[in-house]
């Protein structure tokens, strides 16, 4: 004999433990005094080159590393130790994010006592991402001038999340009539006072107050020390 | 497409709650945030195909989808946004402030039956 279906109350959070994973790991982080940057955005908005001038860049007067996401080779990870820093790959396989479990296995075995700063470069996907916190102390989003103006608009949920909007391969710019103001005013209409820089990985344009920024964040959290 | 892993936690999620009260699952209610990341479609296709062969076969998702509720500084008052791509006060246009709801992507029900 069926009973008639009855409701019963829950309330639980579907991304539970990635949330709680994610959480033991900034404090983690905070503990060892690292701060720790993630960086998003489509395949092929330029996080390597970025990720690969700012550890170069970086090394002269911090000790910083790198996780690499990626979804089926090494190469990134082989690009990235080319600065000398330590980089460790993560394949995800057909998994298109990151999430806070693969972060905690990449970094088993690493004194997080020896680093002030730690990239994290994600898979390249600005859907996915989004719903994972990977226990960061700073989310980068990347737009390159390249993939068109309006890319905040249709992925609003990630360019919401970030901390810092990069604009990268500023080079190109002219080339390819790259509209700033378009750009702003779509990244400025899905996350109201976004900070914006622009940079070239390539000629080195928009470094300097990069990484500048960086360093004023991590100190200003007491991070970095 | 990372709906596929998400139904597949909720699928979990479910069946431990079933389990525990020794039950069998007609419906799960969700609510589902405009900030969460996850799309509606996405995730209703991929329950189907993750509940198959599961006690859950066969079993419905009630889903709630909840706008992103922002604090508006300027009106003092919370306010739901139309569109995620425009984070504007709908009632005064000033820029929003905090997101305090929608985010979230949460199991609120289970319709069960013994
Ligand atoms: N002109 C120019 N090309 C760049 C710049 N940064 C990256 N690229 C090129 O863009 C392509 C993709 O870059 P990559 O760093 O692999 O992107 P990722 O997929 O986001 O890691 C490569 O061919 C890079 O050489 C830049 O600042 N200027
Ligand atoms: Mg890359
Ligand atoms: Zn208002």
């Amino acid at each position: 004999m069926k009973s008639e279906p009855r409701i019963v109350e829950v309330r639980q959070n579907v991304f539970r433990q990635n949330d709680v994973t994610a959480r033991e790991l900034r404090a983690r982080f905070r503990d060892a005094g690292v701060f720790v940057i993630s960086l998003v955005s489509s395949p092929g908005s330029g996080k390597t080159t970025l990720l690969e001038k700012t550890l170069t860049a970086m090394q002269k007067q911090w000790r910083v590393a790198a996780l690499v996401g990626d979804l089926a080779t090494e190469n990134d990870a082989r690009r990235l130790e080319r600065s000398g820093a330590p980089v460790r790959q993560i394949v995800t396989g057909t998994v298109c994010h990151l999430d806070a479990a693969m972060v905690r296995r990449s970094l088993e075995g690493w004194d997080l006592d020896e680093l002030d700063f730690l990239f994290i470069e994600n898979v390249g996907n600005l859907v996915c991402p989004a719903s994972y916190d990977l226990g960061e102390d700073m989310r980068l989003v990347l737009l390159s001038v390249t993939e068109g103006e309006d890319k905040p608009q249709k992925y609003p949920t990630i360019f919401h999340g970030a901390d810092l909007a990069v604009i990268t391969k500023v080079d190109l710019a002219e080339a390819v009539e790259f509209d700033r103001v378009a750009a702003c005013g779509a990244l400025c209409a899905v996350s109201p006072g976004l900070q914006v820089l622009e940079v070239s990985a390539k000629t080195g344009e928009g470094m300097d107050a990069f990484l500048g920024l960086l360093a004023s964040r991590a100190i200003t959290q007491g991070l970095a020390r | 497409m990372h709906e596929l892993s998400i139904a597949a936690s909720i699928v979990d999620l479910a069946q431990e709650e079933a389990e525990k009260r020794a039950v069998r699952i007609v419906a799960i209610h969700l609510t589902l945030g405009a900030l969460s990341g996850v799309v509606r479609e996405a995730l209703e296709g991929s329950y189907e195909m993750v509940s198959a062969g599961t006690k859950l076969e066969g079993s419905r998702l009630v889903i709630r989808e909840q706008p992103v509720r922002v604090y508006c500084p300027v009106c003092r008052e919370p306010r739901d946004l139309p569109s995620i791509q425009l984070f504007v006060c709908p009632a005064c246009n000033s820029p929003a402030g905090e997101v305090i709801d929608g985010r979230e992507l949460l199991v609120t029900a289970l319709e069960v039956e013994s």
